[in-house]
């Protein structure tokens, strides 16, 4: 499957009521996606905090995804979404400071009626991060133990 | 839980990383500390008096009942003397900002030695360094062999490097929540073992007195780009205030005079990343619309880490930044 034997892990938050319906019909509709991602459905994007991506990444993601409705209308509560297109630039501001590689989160938009667009994003997200690497955030720390 | 010949406590005050501020707070109980004094006796306090570490070696173990261990661990002597205070203190207690979250010090961990060293010995305009010395662990002198302790890459807080009883967060603690604690000490009545002690349950935002509104923020502003308005929360001014994402017991000391609250008394409970519960605080009170506005208006905000982290960058999720591999 890969050159290096190396499988990314990745994360993906994803809302209940659009993208986490989009992957749920790209599943059914067998689209052909890696393996690589597990998803922890949430009720609203708004809902994800951004300590979520930093844990995740911190206990051993190689990249994050966070997906909810489009906005401006799609939100199930109305404007949940606005959170997060309001904190997620500041999270990729917080990780580039980290020196946690930009290709390693997505966050974005997918609406239930798009279920081609998750497989795609699947298949092109872990390709990007598989060429990355690992990110390993464990062996960092215990490398610069002292 | 006094149980020496004299009756007294047996206490061991250490500074580790830090600036001594929390040697200071503790003179800063004034009159109190005669009572101190007739309280506790001194067993080490090598700020204010004159112990060697041999000293401490030759305790039994267990011997100091009580030690506030102040500073992070940044260097090998660092973590030595808390291996060394672990053993000998049945109580060891991590007092401010530093040994409890990595505090300033910490901000180091956005860096590695290397860099801090080229920084410090070779950059910085006021380096006077011409042959370009940098600190060796050993170096061979016509006597003999000098040594110093080695530099770590990381600053920790304490309980990444010794397991600790209690936290006394601040930077530095408040003489009011000190005393409270030596009170607290001095009864025997201890609280539940991991606790933070000397500080609240609640947020600094619980104890500030500012008139607050619903926040629509549009722009922020550092604190010396504007004069706030007194007695109006300084968050729904723009200016990006900690006390949301921070535990109260300073009684609110910095916006009580118009400065933001900076965080020094680390997350308040069941958050598990201040600056990330901060930046999520921040972020969700902005004013936009679109993604490109929202975007603009958090893109102005300098130094997220350092705004966000400020006083626990060891103590988060993530301890430090990943550094490009260098040649």
């Amino acid at each position: 499957m890969s050159d290096n034997g190396f499988e990314p892990r990745i994360v993906g938050f994803l809302c209940n009521w659009c993208t986490y319906a989009a992957a749920d019909a790209a599943g059914v509709a067998r689209m052909a996606q890696p393996l690589n991602v597990d998803i922890i459905r949430v009720m609203c994007s708004g809902r994800i905090e951004p300590a979520f991506i930093l844990k995740a990444f911190a206990e051993g993601a190689d990249g994050v995804i966070v997906s909810g409705c489009h906005p401006p209308g799609d939100c199930h509560y109305t404007d949940g979404n606005y959170k997060t297109f309001r904190r997620m630039p500041l999270v990729e501001a917080l990780l580039e400071q980290y020196g946690i590689e930009r290709q390693r989160f997505y966050w974005g938009w997918i609406s239930g009626a798009e279920a081609p667009k998750w497989a795609r994003l699947v298949n092109d997200f872990t390709e990007q991060v598989r060429a990355l690497g690992p990110l390993g955030w464990q062996r960092e720390l215990a490398s610069k133990e002292d | 839980m006094a149980d020496t010949s004299n009756g007294k406590l047996r206490l061991g005050l250490y500074w580790a990383a830090s600036c001594g501020g929390c040697d200071i707070a503790i003179v800063e109980l004034r009159e109190k500390i005669l009572e101190l004094d007739a309280a506790a006796d001194i067993l080490f306090w090598p700020v204010a008096l004159d112990f060697k570490y041999k000293d401490v070696e030759a305790m039994p173990d267990g011997h100091i009942e009580v030690c506030l261990f102040n500073g992070s661990i940044r260097t090998s002597e660092n973590e030595h003397l808390a291996h060394l205070l672990r053993q000998k203190s049945k109580v060891l207690v991590a007092f401010g900002s530093c040994a409890h979250e990595g505090c300033i010090p910490g901000l180091a961990n956005l860096f590695d030695r290397e860099s801090i060293f080229d920084r410090v010995y070779h950059e910085t305009p006021s380096t006077d360094n011409p042959e370009g010395h940098v600190p060796h662990t050993s170096y061979q002198m016509p006597e003999g062999e000098v040594t110093l302790p080695s530099f770590y890459n990381t600053v920790k807080p304490l309980n990444q490097v010794v397991e600790v009883d209690y936290y006394v967060p601040g930077c530095p603690p408040q003489a009011p929540q000190i005393w409270a604690v030596i009170e607290t000490i001095l009864s025997g009545q201890l609280p539940p073992r991991g606790s933070v002690v000397g500080a609240t349950e609640k947020t600094v935002c619980d104890e500030c007195q500012h008139k607050r509104e619903e926040k629509h923020i549009t722009k922020f502003y550092r604190p010396h780009e504007i004069i706030p308005d007194p007695g109006r929360c300084l968050f729904d001014q723009g200016i990006i205030c900690a006390g949301p994402a921070t535990r109260g017991g300073c009684g609110a000391l910095c916006p009580s005079v118009n400065m933001p609250c900076r965080g020094c008394y680390g997350p308040p409970p069941h958050v598990i990343d201040q600056g990330a519960a901060l930046l999520s605080a921040v972020a969700s009170v902005v004013d936009a619309d679109t993604e490109e506005e929202a975007a603009r208006i958090v893109g102005e905000i300098v130094d997220p880490i350092g705004t966000f982290y400020r006083f626990g960058l060891p103590a988060s999720l993530l301890h430090r930044a990943k550094l490009e591999a260098r040649d």
